[in-house]
């Protein structure tokens, strides 16, 4: 079993810090950033996927039915594809605990 | 037993960075480093040395590059001096964090301004806590010895850190010394071949220098502290493997005569053989007087320091740098804190001199010490710190 950060010890750090398992950041959760959330206007979205291209962090993936939403685990509500959006389907949502 | 030979000592220094059979010498020429990189240059281009000598364009790519072929397990070597180490400040730090086993020669020189290219300890005082192993050498043999010491210690997977040999710039690097030279074969003894404890390889890939959260930062420092402290084992067992192959053996504290030492001289690097003239000759009038000269910087030598010191009375510290509006001398500081808690501490008299190349002669020491005499006897305050000489 693998130790998270909290668990881990200075003895468990390996040496120089290396990361020996490759695209490990993937289980790094940036949506605990976020507080502002992306909603979807489908009357108005054109299925462009300009969204989809803008998000700097490969937050945004394609639905079933080829509209676009926000992978909460790492969207950090940067509000960029709001800002670039063609059509401006995208609204930036007050997160709320 | 090795050739002797007349040599200047950066000449001297370059080859046993060839002994040592380097893979990667990337480095900028800055007075007085650069007969060192320059004859490197020259023994490449000669085919005498197989390695790669990158010729950066400034000491932060040159300490970029060293980070680089390191992590690929490449054996590398630079050289710099004041205001290069200072460019360089930032990746200085960074390759003692990721543990790459670098190998520096830091030919100590002033750091501006007012502008100066001479000797004292200002340029490596300034990145005191930058994390890597640092040595001082008084002679051209020491030189040339800590060079394979410095490769020998950086690589061993128990330590796996980068070692800065500090040589006095133009007193150790412009001068002509005899130097015996090692049998290959007895580098070869010395030195085995690098296998690095990690490694930037397709086949294999780690992600080196990644950044560390607040949750994980202080684990991250407490694990490299203790690195450098445990590296101190592998630098008392390669000194005492390096006396009994080549015959000189080194140690973290040098003596000579402390024998009913009441006071007690102590310098880092060239300043050494000057007192040891003036031990002598104060030796010579009666005066119970002792020398200590630290040749290893970091990790401290806290035990080796306590033991040489204990039954001394006064401490007479040479420095050459200032802590500007500080306790004087960075040398003197970490005395006063290694012996903080000893019973009976010295006092201890703080020098500062030698700055920007200027000569401080045996008759100079002799004098520190008279006027340590006067202190010690009450005919004069006592000062945590002089700087010596200066005109008032």
């Amino acid at each position: 079993m693998v130790k998270s950060e909290e668990e881990l010890t200075w003895r468990d750090l390996k040496v120089g810090c290396v990361i020996t398992e490759p695209g490990n950041a993937s289980v790094y959760r940036t949506g605990d950033w976020r507080s502002l959330r992306p909603v979807w206007d489908k009357n108005k979205c054109i299925k462009c996927g300009v969204c989809y291209l803008f998000c700097p962090d490969m937050a945004i993936q394609k639905t079933a039915e080829g509209y676009f939403e926000a992978n909460l685990y790492y969207c950090k509500g940067c509000g960029i594809c709001a800002q670039e959006c063609v059509t401006r389907c995208i609204t930036m949502v007050e997160e709320e605990e | 037993m090795g050739k002797r030979v007349g040599i200047e000592v950066s000449l001297a220094a370059a080859e046993a960075v060839k002994m040592a059979d380097v893979d990667v010498v990337a480095a900028y020429p800055i007075t007085p480093q650069t007969h060192i990189v320059e004859h490197l240059s020259e023994l490449v281009a000669d085919g005498e040395l197989d390695a790669e000598f990158i010729p950066v364009e400034s000491e932060h790519s040159a300490m970029s590059v060293c980070c680089g072929s390191s992590a690929v397990g490449a054996r590398t070597f630079t050289c710099t001096s004041s205001q290069g180490l200072a460019l360089m400040n930032e990746i200085v730090f960074i390759a003692a964090s990721l543990r790459l086993p670098i190998v520096m020669i830091l030919a100590n020189r002033s750091l501006s301004g007012p502008l100066s290219i001479w000797n004292d300890h200002t340029d490596v005082m300034s990145i005191r806590d930058c994390g890597w192993i640092q040595v001082f050498a008084e002679n051209g043999q020491e030189v040339f010895d800590h060079v394979l010491f410095a490769f020998r210690v950086a690589e061993d997977p128990e330590v796996s850190l980068p070692v800065m040999l500090n040589i006095d710039g133009f007193i150790l690097t412009h001068m002509i010394e005899p130097v015996e030279f090692w049998e290959e074969e007895t580098v070869k003894k010395y030195l085995p071949e690098f296998r690095p404890v990690n490694r930037l390889h397709p086949d294999h890939p780690v992600t080196m220098g990644a950044f560390g959260m607040p949750i994980i930062f202080t684990e991250t420092k407490k694990a490299q502290n203790e690195a450098l402290l445990n590296s101190k084992n592998v630098i008392l067992k390669a000194w005492k493997e390096m006396g009994d192959l080549v015959g000189r053996y080194y140690h973290p504290v040098e003596t000579n005569r402390l024998e009913g030492a009441e006071t007690v001289f102590l310098t880092m690097g060239s300043f050494g053989e000057t007192v040891s003239i003036a031990v002598d000759e104060l030796r010579a009038q009666g005066k119970p007087v002792g020398q200590v000269r630290l040749r290893l910087w970091r990790p401290f030598p806290f035990e080796e320091l306590r033991e040489a010191v204990k039954g001394a009375k006064r401490i007479i510290v040479i420095d050459r740098a200032i802590s500007y509006g500080g306790p004087g001398g960075p040398v003197a500081s970490e005395i006063r804190a290694a012996l903080y808690h000893e019973s009976n501490t010295p006092v201890i008299t703080n020098f500062l001199c030698g700055f920007a190349g200027r000569d401080v002669t045996p008759d100079d020491y002799i004098k520190m010490y008279e006027q340590t005499e006067k202190m010690a006897q009450g005919k004069v305050k006592q000062e945590d710190y002089i700087i010596y000489g200066v005109r008032e």
